[in-house]
């Protein structure tokens, strides 16, 4: 069993640290603000929810509950900021 | 498994640096408003493993921390941008 | 070389290289921006080196709150248009041989150590199961060296007072000063209504695990702080007017708790800031729940500025 909850382990921080290389590579070549908030999002749901997914069988089930909170709390910045940002770009240009 | 875990956070650790690097050298305000939330998205992560890495549970709360203030330097700048167009146009 | 160490050298050159672009850019923003890019790493740096106390306070100040207060600054100054004195080069010059001396002792002192370096940290071990706490940060802070505990936070009301100074008479015990959001934005409302439950219970549980793991009466009081803060922005609630008595009996009742448990200490364990046998954990407790609200309602205070408007009757 714990041989199987490794591999998934291994296969989902492996995943989910490809999304923050796809993100970043993503914020490096996206030609425009909006499009590179949406690489943005992908890490910080993807990229951390992947990591935090593998991370759950290694760790007690208190731990855990914790560990899905903090993904969910960077779930609900990441896409108030990405808003916020949005919204800033609308109304002033790039430069804010 | 430890070892492995590392080898996430060190792949990550780097990964953010590089988009920092790349992000910090334009001058838009935007882009570095979104270097800071990559690299605050990366530190949850990166402390994530080292929790689980070292067996050390404290870490995630240090994790949280930086999960509660991932909004502010935004909400702080889209507040001064806001007043600032508002006072520009005379209110 | 092992895989932490491979970790911790990409870890340092990074700090360094944020470090060194904090002061080469020339922008007051984006130095700001990189500023707190760099207290996240340092509170990584902290966490590597198994100071997690230190890690918690640095992302809450570094990467929080400090944001918050300089990217004010840099809108203040943008909307007031200050030009700044001419700094001419006899005092460039004088900062820069300040600083190399600064380095150069620092560097002295890293690359001598002395040959046992001098630690109390056993004697602590040794004598924290006496005063029931289990992390020995709090047990520094509040059993062996209390008296710098509680002047520190006598310190922050006196920057409070330094702030509140700074007001024009007409406005005295008026509102502060806070730029709030200028129209109401729905995801910023959305925000301020869904993060402060998680973060006041995220707080409250900091104070509370402070006296046995990493964490304490800062770092659960930066979070209530910071928590405040986000719904006045977003303009769901105003800032108090500094007159009021229960923000003015709130500051002091950390402090204040505090000393008179200092003086009982006198009468009922033989010296100042002493707790009497057997009560030392409730005492703590009950000293770092008032320190947290005082610390909230200061940190907050601080970051909304002087008064600038008389208060509304």
């Amino acid at each position: 069993m714990s041989l199987v909850m490794d591999i998934l382990t291994i296969c989902a921080v492996s995943a989910g640290a490809l999304f923050f290389l796809a993100g970043t590579v993503g914020l490096l070549r996206f030609p425009d603000t909006l499009t590179r908030l949406h690489a943005l999002t992908k890490v910080d749901n993807l990229g951390l929810g992947l990591i935090v997914l593998g991370l759950l069988p290694q760790t007690s089930s208190l731990l855990a509950v914790k560990l899905v909170i903090v993904w969910l709390l960077v779930q609900l910045s990441g896409a108030v900021v990405t808003q916020l940002i949005a919204g800033a770009v609308r109304q002033h240009g790039a430069d804010g | 498994m430890p070892s492995l875990l590392l080898g996430a956070s060190i792949f990550v650790l780097l990964t953010v640096a590089l988009g920092l690097f790349a992000i910090l050298r334009r001058s838009a305000d935007v882009d570095r408003l979104m270097a800071v939330q990559l690299l605050g998205t990366g530190g949850v992560a990166i402390l994530l493993l080292l929790a689980v890495a070292s067996e050390t549970p404290p870490i995630v709360d240090v994790a949280v921390m930086l999960a509660l203030f991932a909004a502010f330097a935004a909400v702080a700048f889209v507040r001064d941008a806001s007043g600032a167009s508002s006072e520009a146009k005379g209110e | 070389m092992s895989i932490a160490s491979v970790f911790d050298v990409a870890l340092v050159a990074l700090i360094l290289a944020i470090g060194a672009s904090t002061i080469l850019v020339r922008k007051a923003f984006a130095a700001v921006v990189m500023f707190v890019v760099y207290g996240l790493l340092l509170s990584i740096a902290w966490v590597r080196l198994h100071a997690v106390d230190v890690a918690l306070t640095e992302a809450a100040i570094g990467g929080g709150m400090t944001g918050l207060l300089l990217l004010g600054a840099v809108a203040r100054s943008r909307s007031v248009n200050v030009g700044g004195p001419w700094i001419g080069r006899p005092a460039r010059l004088a900062t820069c041989a300040l600083c190399a001396l600064v380095v150069a002792g620092l560097a002295i002192a890293m690359l001598h150590p002395p040959e046992v370096i001098p630690t109390l940290a056993p004697t602590v071990m040794e004598s924290l199961p006496q005063s029931g706490l289990g992390n020995p940060v709090a047990g520094v802070l509040f059993v062996f060296r209390a008296l710098d505990t509680l002047l520190e936070k006598v310190v922050l009301l006196l920057a409070l007072l330094g702030v509140w100074s700074l007001a024009p008479d007409r406005a005295w015990g008026g509102m502060p000063g806070l730029h709030v959001y200028a129209r109401s934005d729905p995801t910023l409302i959305f925000l301020a209504q869904l993060l402060p439950p998680v973060g006041i219970v995220f707080g409250i549980y900091m104070c509370w695990v402070g006296a046995k793991d990493p964490g304490g009466a800062f770092q659960g009081g930066t979070v209530l702080a910071a928590m405040w803060l986000l719904v006045i922005v977003a303009g769901l609630q105003k800032a108090p007017a500094i007159g009021r008595l229960w923000l003015r009996g709130l500051l002091v009742a950390g402090p204040v708790l505090f000393l008179a448990i200092g003086l009982a200490g006198w009468v009922f364990a033989d010296a100042f800031l002493a707790y009497p046998a057997g009560y030392a954990k409730p005492l703590i407790v009950a000293v770092e729940a008032a320190l947290t609200l005082s610390i909230a309602v200061a940190l907050g205070m601080l970051a909304a500025g002087p008064p600038e408007r008389a208060q509304q009757q």
